[in-house]
């Protein structure tokens, strides 16, 4: 393998939402007790991610997934790990020295409704990062590369002087994904970036981000919960669930034969459109809270092969021999 | 669109729900816009029914004014909504609200929404019985509510039933929600894209669940979704709608795996399912139109791969594809509906 465009180690994000000093202190057993609250939305995450390679997250509502992307943007602080950006750690980088690095990444979020100004016009929209970023260029040189992004997401450069609410929900997203590359990224981070989208317009923006990839050599971290998306176009998946990364592998292995219980949970309720109403695996329970994480597994409350090995060990990613990592005791002691 | 019938007739029984040429207007101020065009499509005893399409075709529309929840400047232009005979586009509000939340039961989208956030789910149950039924006890209504609760698989309702809706997960809101549809034991259900803001796992629930009390009771089911795989799942026929108008149903499995009409065929191409690992998805050119700039002839003209001269000067009325499905498309000829063909 060649050497990584982008490295995970052992990331970790939580979010205090304790509240203020009164919310914190309790009086039980005739003290008083400070006890801060906390969502841990990340747990140890590591992943490598290579030059134009489409590596995707999935994992539902209340996963990460989404927190996991804007961290490694550098949106939130992470509380503890590393993240390299080609060979570089950046996670401790100020802003200024920083900067370099955010002309390389960016990201296209969900909702092309909320993530464009709707006071300031196309144009504006598409020059500011260039300006930010790109202080030397004249006005001739940035006009010619904002027409160049257009034509390549398939909009008329002669509308870049509308405002976004006079595009559809198609376009607008094509103008955000026009707006991450005017910058020229190696690296796009795109958070559900087709889920508000209707099916025909979906698979037009499915087709244009794998364009560019092709004619750009871009690398996605493609975060989504449309799992049949994720298998079309990734060519790495890794499975999310409560903060934790269950199961990383190659897309075909991973769709082919899920091995953790959870994956395979999963994959056995993605809808089919033929073969009728499926059978699909039921898991017990809910998902548990991220402020009081399960002991153990973060899965084995609701894993029809817990034992009580689960309930005391966290269990760490483990190489197969096809390549992929599964965090899971049970496929480590091959009771399954 | 006298071509339209309805294309299930099961030996002169009066069907449970029969939409004849339904036609939805809004007068807006800019104007009158037609928002369904005509539709028509039938329901019998315990059939489930998918009516898909892309959002603004017209199906939530189409849903709405079956339980004539068409409020200003909406109106029902023309056309019949037949529940078992009688037309209920042309009743008395008294009449209609007997009808509404009774016999038939509605199911919406968004479940942190539909629900109360200051009452208990149990005053919310009880609420909707006493509305139909004003001489039920306060006892009789709250077992009827356990009983519901425990039909949609809800673990301890009896503690359930004084909580609030936020105490409880997106999934298991939707099961109340679903438990408060059937509470007056309903003879249709309406599901307005009931899992569109639940995740995979729990969609696979809620679905099942629904087939489940559809097959038990014997209940017809109106799915309406953009998800044409959930709908392939859980209905028997299939009604996909574009702009207005249902350009295509037939028998579920049938429609899916050999669509006739081009939009059916290319909105089916368009999934990932359909084409291989990292391969380009077929994509529809173009959008579609917005109700106010519909094209004359067909309305799918403008993206459709096969047009003709006569797609953009005449609207084709419903008529048998190559299958048997019924599809609103010049490539099949036109002939009178054979009945016997779904």
């Amino acid at each position: 393998m060649t050497d990584a465009l982008l490295s995970v180690k052992n990331l970790y994000k939580h979010f205090d939402i304790s509240g203020g000093l009164l919310d914190q202190i309790s009086f039980s057993a005739g003290r008083l007790h400070r006890q801060r609250t906390l969502v841990k939305a990340i747990n140890n995450i590591s992943f490598d991610l290579h030059v134009g390679e489409t590596f995707s997250v999935v994992g539902e509502s209340g996963c990460g997934k989404s927190t996991l992307g804007r961290t490694i943007m550098g949106l939130y602080p992470p509380n503890a790990g590393e993240i390299h950006y080609s060979g570089n750690r950046i996670d401790n980088l100020d802003h200024k020295r920083l900067l370099p690095y955010r002309k390389k990444m960016q990201m296209v979020f969900q909702d092309p409704y909320a993530s464009l100004n709707p006071r300031k016009t196309i144009r504006q929209a598409l020059e500011a990062p260039l300006r930010y970023h790109y202080p030397s260029l004249n006005n001739s040189e940035v006009k010619d590369r904002i027409d160049e992004v257009m034509i390549q997401v398939g909009s008329d450069p002669q509308w870049i002087s509308r405002m976004p609410h006079e595009f559809s929900g198609g376009q607008r997203q094509r103008i955000s994904i026009a707006r991450a590359l005017v910058v020229d990224p190696d690296f796009i981070v795109a958070d559900e970036p087709i889920s508000a989208l209707d099916v025909s317009i979906q698979a037009q923006i499915l087709n244009l981000m794998m364009d560019l990839q092709q004619q750009r050599n871009l690398a996605y971290l493609f975060v989504a919960h449309d799992l049949s998306v994720v298998e079309h176009l990734s060519d790495r998946v890794g499975v999310m669930y409560l903060g934790s990364m269950c199961e990383l592998s190659e897309t075909g292995i991973l769709f082919e034969n899920p091995r953790h219980p959870y994956t395979q949970a999963l994959m056995s309720a993605i809808p089919k459109l033929e073969g009728g109403p499926s059978k699909h695996i039921r898991l017990k329970g809910e998902v548990p809270t991220p402020i009081n994480l399960p002991s153990g597994c973060v899965f084995h409350g609701r894993c029809p092969h817990a034992n009580a090995r689960c309930t005391a060990e966290n269990p760490q990613l483990l190489s197969l021999e096809d390549g992929r990592q599964v965090a899971c005791h049970g496929v480590e002691e091959g009771r399954f | 669109m006298s071509s339209i019938r309805s294309y299930i007739r099961v030996n002169g029984m009066t069907s449970l729900l029969e939409v004849k040429d339904l036609v939805i207007k809004f007068a807006l101020r800019s104007g009158e816009v037609t928002a369904t065009n005509g539709v028509s499509f039938t329901l019998e005893k315990g059939e489930r029914l998918g009516l898909v399409g892309e959002s603004g075709a017209g199906k939530s529309v189409t849903g709405f004014s079956i339980i004539n929840l068409i409020s200003k400047p909406g109106y029902i232009a023309s056309g019949e909504v037949n529940f078992l005979g009688e037309n209920l586009a042309r009743v008395s509000d008294e009449r209609i609200r007997s009808i509404r939340g009774n016999r038939i039961s509605m199911i919406f989208q968004d479940p942190m929404m539909t629900l109360n956030p200051v009452l208990t789910i149990g005053t919310q149950m009880t609420e909707t019985l006493h509305q139909h039924k004003p001489k039920m006890s306060k006892d009789e209504a709250r077992n009827i509510a356990l009983d519901k609760l425990r039909k949609v698989h809800i673990p301890s309702p009896e503690k359930r039933l004084d909580q609030y809706p936020h105490e409880f997960s997106g999934g298991m809101r939707q099961r109340i929600i679903i438990a408060i549809a059937l509470l007056t034991d309903p003879e249709l259900i309406i599901a307005d894209e009931p899992t569109t803001a639940l995740d995979v796992t729990i969609q696979a629930e809620i679905m099942d669940l629904l087939m489940e009390l559809c097959e038990t009771d014997d209940m017809g089911l109106i799915l309406i979704t953009h998800d044409l795989a959930v709908v392939a799942q859980v209905t028997q026929n299939i009604a996909v709608m574009y702009a207005g108008s249902v350009v295509e149903k037939g028998p579920t499995a049938q429609v899916v795996a050999d669509p006739q009409h081009p939009y059916t065929q290319g909105l089916i191409a368009a999934l990932p399912q359909s084409s291989g690992h990292g391969e380009r998805l077929n994509q529809i050119p173009g959008m579609m139109p917005t109700l106010k700039n519909i094209p004359p002839g067909c309305s799918f003209n403008p993206r459709c791969p096969h047009v003709m001269d006569v797609c953009r000067q005449q609207s084709p009325g419903l008529r048998p594809g190559k299958n048997g499905n019924l599809a609103a498309c010049h490539l099949y000829p036109e002939e009178s509906v054979n009945p016997s063909a779904v």
